[in-house]
């Protein structure tokens, strides 16, 4: 049987750090990916904020930058729009089919082997514990056997679920989301423009994010039980209700699910991991997923490479990534899945008062969770908010 | 059991994910159902096309095909 020390289901930028980081370390390294194109088609606004490419650790790459973004625009339920002027640029919009090809790559260039349209079907056990998994890959089914098994396989997370893991999400945790790539619209081509209320996007946000002058990705999430529509429906109404949207063309149709919460203190098994989406890692206020899978895969693979050099691959010994994961940004999450709480339950009228005392400032600050007292001292002026501003403090 | 019209399924697997039986799998012929499905109806809550519908048995349905 092949055997790997590292095996990693799903080539997102979960799957493409864990697997470029072990490989670095030296570990033998299998990335298999079931889409026929890493990256494609994308499921994604292709936002990536300035911070979370720190985070991450990567230089930018004209490749896959297409716009970048100097500003932001917050409009609330009535249309009071709130705008920040950034110093630089704070965020870029990428190609993520570019990008996460580019990832790949990269893994490979550290030592990873990688195949595309390889379907992982099934997870193997012996002695109940995790030891491999099954292949599909033109129509041939082989076994591969890994020390570690790191399941990267995004939203559908049904590797950890087998491994015993239940990442099932709830519907009040997961955004449903679609989008268009539009071409020829009216926009502003320097900042991403987010827009709030129940009418509009009920407990989520439509958002029109640049990637050219006259090019944009619009997009919406949703949750239910808020929502009354489909997220498609959602969004017609809001490219119909836009003459400066209306007036272009669909180039691309995607959607999907975003994790915003059910942050798991355990993402661990005997000789097994989950990481990125499929273990629900998410900036729950935004839904940005790109920088924490990024960076969940890099925390995963050096727990792992750590792990295998010790001889000892057991739930226990892994558990150190659970443990640093929630040092380095879980708890910070976990703040922002309280102000998510806290927001959802907020009418329209709500939200337009508080547009009228926040600055454009204190919303970066919200979504950076420094912001929290200033918001929670704002409710406390409207009795039906004291119970939520307790919960912020 | 539930099926989908694979004209307004986008492929994002997000259905897949919220299915408490893990009944759903995303195939390159779009959702397949297996015989866990207890008929919940979370997937259809969550699709964001409307892409999803129970299957009742003997009843015609207006999807053209089954995946
Ligand atoms: C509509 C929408 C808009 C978004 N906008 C943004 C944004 O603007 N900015 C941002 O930062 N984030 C955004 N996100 C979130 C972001 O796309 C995700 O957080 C990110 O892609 C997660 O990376 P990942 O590697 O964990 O999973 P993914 O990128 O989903 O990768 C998982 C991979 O695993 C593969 N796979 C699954 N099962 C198997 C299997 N059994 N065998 C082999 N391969 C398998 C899948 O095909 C997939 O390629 C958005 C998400 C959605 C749905
Ligand atoms: S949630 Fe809907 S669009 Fe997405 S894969 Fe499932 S059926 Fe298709
Ligand atoms: S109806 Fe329920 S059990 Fe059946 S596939 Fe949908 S979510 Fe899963």
């Amino acid at each position: 049987m092949e055997s790997y020390d590292i095996v990693v289901i799903g080539a997102g930028p979960a799957g493409s750090s864990a697997a470029m980081a072990t490989a670095k370390a030296g570990l033998k390294v299998l990335m298999v990916e079931k889409r026929a194109e890493i990256g494609s088609p994308k499921r994604c606004g292709e936002g990536l904020s300035k911070s979370a490419l720190g985070r991450m650790g990567l230089e930018l790459e004209e490749s896959w930058v297409r716009r970048t973004i100097l500003g932001a625009s917050t409009y609330a339920p009535n249309g009071k729009k709130i705008t920040v002027n950034y110093k630089g640029p704070e965020g870029w919009v990428i190609e993520r089919k570019v990008f996460d090809k580019w990832l790949a790559k990269k893994a490979v260039e550290a030592g990873a082997r990688v195949i595309a349209k390889t379907d992982a079907v099934s997870v193997i056990k012996k002695d109940g514990k995790v030891s491999g998994v099954t292949l599909e890959s033109n129509g041939k089914r082989w076994d591969v056997q890994a020390k570690v098994l790191i399941a990267a396989d995004g939203v559908e997370s049904k590797i950890a679920r087998e491994a015993g893991i239940d990442t099932t999400l709830r519907l009040v945790d997961v955004a449903s989301g679609v989008q268009f790539e539009m071409a020829g619209v009216d926009i502003d081509p320097d900042r991403i423009e987010l827009y709030f209320g129940n009418e509009i996007a009920p407990a989520g946000y439509a958002w029109i994010f640049p990637k050219g002058k006259n090019q944009a990705n619009v997009g919406i999430g949703v949750r239910k039980p808020w929502a009354k529509k489909t997220a498609y429906e959602y969004l017609m109404d809001f490219v119909e209700s836009r003459p400066g949207l209306k007036k272009g063309s669909i180039v691309e149709i995607n959607g999907g699910g975003v994790p915003v919460g059910a942050l798991m203190k355990n993402m661990v098994a005997d000789n097994f991991m989950v990481v990125g989406d499929a273990a629900h890692q998410v900036n729950p206020i935004h839904g940005g997923g790109i920088g924490e899978s990024f960076v969940a895969g890099r925390i995963a693979a050096q727990v792992a490479v750590q792990a295998i050099r010790k001889g000892d691959c057991s739930k226990k010994s892994l558990s150190e990534y659970n443990k640093i994961w929630w040092k380095e940004r879980g708890e910070k999450l976990q703040k922002l899945v309280r102000l998510r709480e806290v927001t959802e339950s907020l009418k329209d009228e709500e939200l337009n008062w508080l547009a009228e005392y926040l600055q454009g400032e204190d919303l970066i600050e919200l979504v950076r969770s420094s912001g929290f007292k200033k918001l929670a001292f704002l409710f406390m002026k409207k009795p039906r908010l004291m119970k939520l501003a307790r919960k912020l403090l | 059991m539930i099926r989908t019209d694979s004209r307004k399924c986008l492929r994002c697997s997000g259905c897949v994910g919220v299915c408490p039986r893990s009944a759903l799998t995303l195939t390159e012929h779009g959702i397949v159902c297996d015989s866990r499905c207890n008929n919940c109806k979370i997937c259809i809550n969550f699709c964001p096309v409307g892409a999803i519908d129970l299957e009742i048995e003997g009843v015609r349905r207006h999807l053209p095909t089954k995946v």
